[in-house]
């Protein structure tokens, strides 16, 4: 099975310095808040980026972009750190991508550059805005982001003849999402499911949110995540509320109970990726975690599980988008469209570990690997898709109070 | 400015009560100093003066608006009373540990700085090189080092504990103590290496000439060696506090939720949640803080008067 080789602890420590795949250290990598906001404002000055006030669906800037994908047999693929299958010996080389170009002479140029929806959107919104290139075909963002990279109208819609394996084969359960009601903008690449890590080396099992934020033997050894629509979305599966369809009153009551963990000690800290690190060394006993990440951990220690909270998990995507100023639009949608062949799905799931959004996959997962093609965190069974919640899309509006209310709750 | 200008030159002998036109070399010549100081005068403009006037400018947008549907400018100065409402608490812990941070920093540093430059004999480039070195890796990655240092199961800890000056659950991670910790360790070079720059430039026989004038030891670091070095020790603590106090890695990855920074609300402020105003507000203050409480510092530290 392609898996990567494990590492001696102190290429670990230096490799974690480095942005993964979901690395919360926004700023950090990112020049310093000075330095970004600086080109933001500089460039933002008091004029919107959206034509349409009211903030609702908008038309977006009428870009015209030709399509140079026939003359050009190239696509720039822009997506996150190690989400991709790599060769064991050589990390440049990927076995799909040079099957892609195999099969249809198209040139993949791929760039792991995405280490933070905010950050890389803040990138690029203004090129967008402006109808300017950003020389990028695909760009790979997260459920909410995607959803307001869609309404500001920087998404090319799919043909429906160029992505026929990817509307056959998308997992029904990722059909007709909110913020894409007719699946023509978004596709997943990856989804993952958000969950309870726990090292069962330093403490017994957690069955429940509540023990997180109460257990008196947990106390200062439990981390959340930074990311506020997965530590929401559990904190509104606490208290009861559907992190689907919530109000500002169900956010503020889940929020209060967060602030109660905060203030008791009991969270120590709010991380992104980098509690991988923490719950391997048992420094924590438990965290929210994603799970890609502790299907990976559990590889080497098979004492770290991801448990599905009684209260349920939430479950996101990352989806590749085809941003309106995109050159190479078919060629685009011919690599979207390989992705869902599911035997391609598959070789990628077994590499990267997360949640499978091609129906099919499954079975072209038995000849690689009959373990993960059991494994309800890759390819979830009824049971545990009836477990899982997506967080509702919110308006700009509703984003920025609750991330406002939610980084003070969290000391930022 | 004018000290600037070549009051010299070849033909600079010129008297006065003749008030002839200069020769044509040195009026070609006096563009010199202003084409020498235009391209950084010119960086400043564009990088360091814009971008403020602009913080400045965001700071006042009205908080109603949004990336999306545009600020308008109207004055709100109620940004920064609504600034200082939700986050005092950051402000003045940052300000507090960057305090801290300095002293350790000046304590830590002194004696350090001293040893390299007056009994550093020929080790001394190799002691400067060993305070510098660890600058040749970045940041992040040092700090990250420190999670492995002070780590629940790593020696500090273990030490700790079987001195019993930690309880069984008790921890260094996410405490006041590793955020301190890391900012000391990742600002003491700041400190040390303009110590080292006057304590080197020191006159050795003055010490000996205070000896000789029965001075002790103590009373001679007071008189002579501590006021000569005043212009190190005021440059290494503006250097350690300015950053230390906008700083917000540590907090970020050595912290936990109650030992956050400004600079850590900031960032969140301007990249997660997009309320530029707030953030500007709070950028602006941190600014304005900082200039106020050097100015005060540099004035009253004033290396002239103190001796």
């Amino acid at each position: 099975m392609p898996r990567r080789i494990p590492l001696s602890p102190q290429a670990q420590a230096v490799l974690s310095a480095m942005p993964s795949r979901r690395n919360v250290l926004r700023g950090s990598l990112a020049a310093g808040a000075f330095a970004v906001a600086g080109g933001a404002l500089a460039a933002c000055g008091t004029k919107g980026t959206n034509g349409n006030a009211t903030g609702a669906q908008s038309e977006g800037p009428r870009c015209t972009t030709q399509d140079l994908s026939a003359t050009e047999r190239k696509v720039l693929f822009s997506n996150w750190p190690e989400y991709i299958d790599e060769d064991e010996k050589n990390a440049e080389i990927r076995p799909t991508l040079v099957a892609f170009k195999a099969k249809t002479g198209i040139d993949v140029e791929y760039t792991a550059d995405i280490n933070d929806n905010n950050d890389f959107y803040g990138k690029i919104r203004q090129q967008l805005a402006a109808c300017q290139t950003i020389n990028r075909d695909i760009v790979v963002f997260t459920d909410w982001m995607a959803a307001t990279f869609i309404r500001n109208g920087f998404a090319q819609k799919f043909s429906p003849d160029k992505v026929a394996t990817f509307a056959k084969n998308l997992a029904p359960s990722l059909r007709g999402r909110q913020f894409d009601p007719n699946t023509e903008y978004a596709a997943p690449w990856q989804s993952g499911l958000t969950g309870i890590g726990v090292n069962t080396g330093v403490t017994k099992e957690v069955r429940t949110v509540d023990e997180l934020l109460t257990r008196p033997d947990l106390k200062g050894k439990v981390t959340f995540l930074t990311e506020m629509h997965d530590t929401m979305g559990f904190m509104l599966l606490s208290i009861g509320k559907d992190p689907g369809n919530f109000t500002a009153a169900d956010f503020d009551a889940a929020l209060e109970k967060l602030k109660g963990g905060v203030s008791s000690g009991q969270i120590r800290r709010f991380t992104g990726n980098d509690y991988v690190q923490d719950l391997a060394k048992g420094d924590i006993a438990a965290c929210i975690a994603w799970s890609g990440d502790v299907i990976q951990l559990g590889f080497d220690n098979p004492k770290i599980k991801l448990i599905t909270p009684d209260e349920g998990m939430m479950l996101w995507s990352d989806n590749m988008l085809i941003p309106v100023t995109a050159t190479h639009a078919s060629n685009a949608q011919a690599l979207i469209d390989y992705y869902y062949d599911p035997k391609v799905a598959a070789e990628l799931a077994a590499y990267v570990n997360y949640v499978c959004p091609v129906a099919g996959a499954q079975e072209a997962m038995k000849d690689i690997d009959p373990e993960l093609a059991e494994n309800p965190l890759i390819f979830p069974d009824a049971a545990m898709q009836a477990k899982t919640k997506i967080f509702m899309p919110l308006t700009e509006a509703q984003e920025k109070e609750y991330q406002g209310k939610f980084q003070a709750a969290i000391g930022a | 400015m004018a000290a600037l200008l070549p009051t010299a030159s070849a033909g600079g002998a010129v008297s006065a009560e003749v008030p002839v036109e200069p020769p044509a070399g040195m009026r070609r010549r006096r563009w010199i100093p202003y084409a020498l100081l235009a391209p950084g005068m010119l960086w400043l403009a564009v990088f360091f003066v814009y971008p403020v006037v602009q913080l400045f400018m965001a700071s006042l947008w009205n908080p109603a608006g949004s990336i999306e549907t545009g600020y308008v400018f109207d004055w709100s100065w109620s940004n920064y009373a609504d600034a200082w409402e939700m986050f005092h608490v950051q402000f003045l812990r940052s300000l507090w540990y960057a305090l801290i941070t300095t002293v350790i920093c000046l304590a830590l540093g002194y004696p350090l700085a001293y040893a390299i430059a007056i009994k550093g004999g020929r080790w001394k480039n190799l002691m400067l090189v060993g305070v510098i070195a660890p600058f040749f890796t970045s940041y992040l990655v040092r700090t990250y080092s420190w999670k492995a240092i002070l780590s629940d199961s790593g020696p500090v800890v273990d030490f700790l504990k079987w001195a019993h000056l930690l309880g069984p659950d008790g921890r260094l991670l996410a405490t006041e103590f590793a955020v301190i910790a890391g900012l000391v360790y990742n600002f003491l070079p700041f400190m040390v290496l303009p110590l080292y720059a006057s304590l080197d430039k020191l006159d050795v026989r003055l010490l000996e000439a205070a000896r000789d004038l029965y001075h002790g030891p103590v009373r001679s670091f007071l008189r002579v060696t501590l006021p000569l070095s005043l212009p190190g020790v005021v440059a290494g603590t503006l250097l350690t506090f300015i950053p230390s106090a906008g700083d917000y890695v540590n907090a970020n990855l050595l912290g936990g939720p109650n030992t956050q920074m400004i600079g850590s609300v900031i960032q969140s402020r301007f990249l997660v949640v997009n309320d530029y105003p707030i953030a500007s507000a709070l950028s602006v203050m941190l600014m304005v803080t900082i200039l106020v409480l050097v100015t005060v510092y540099v004035s009253t530290a004033g290396t002239d008067e103190v001796v």
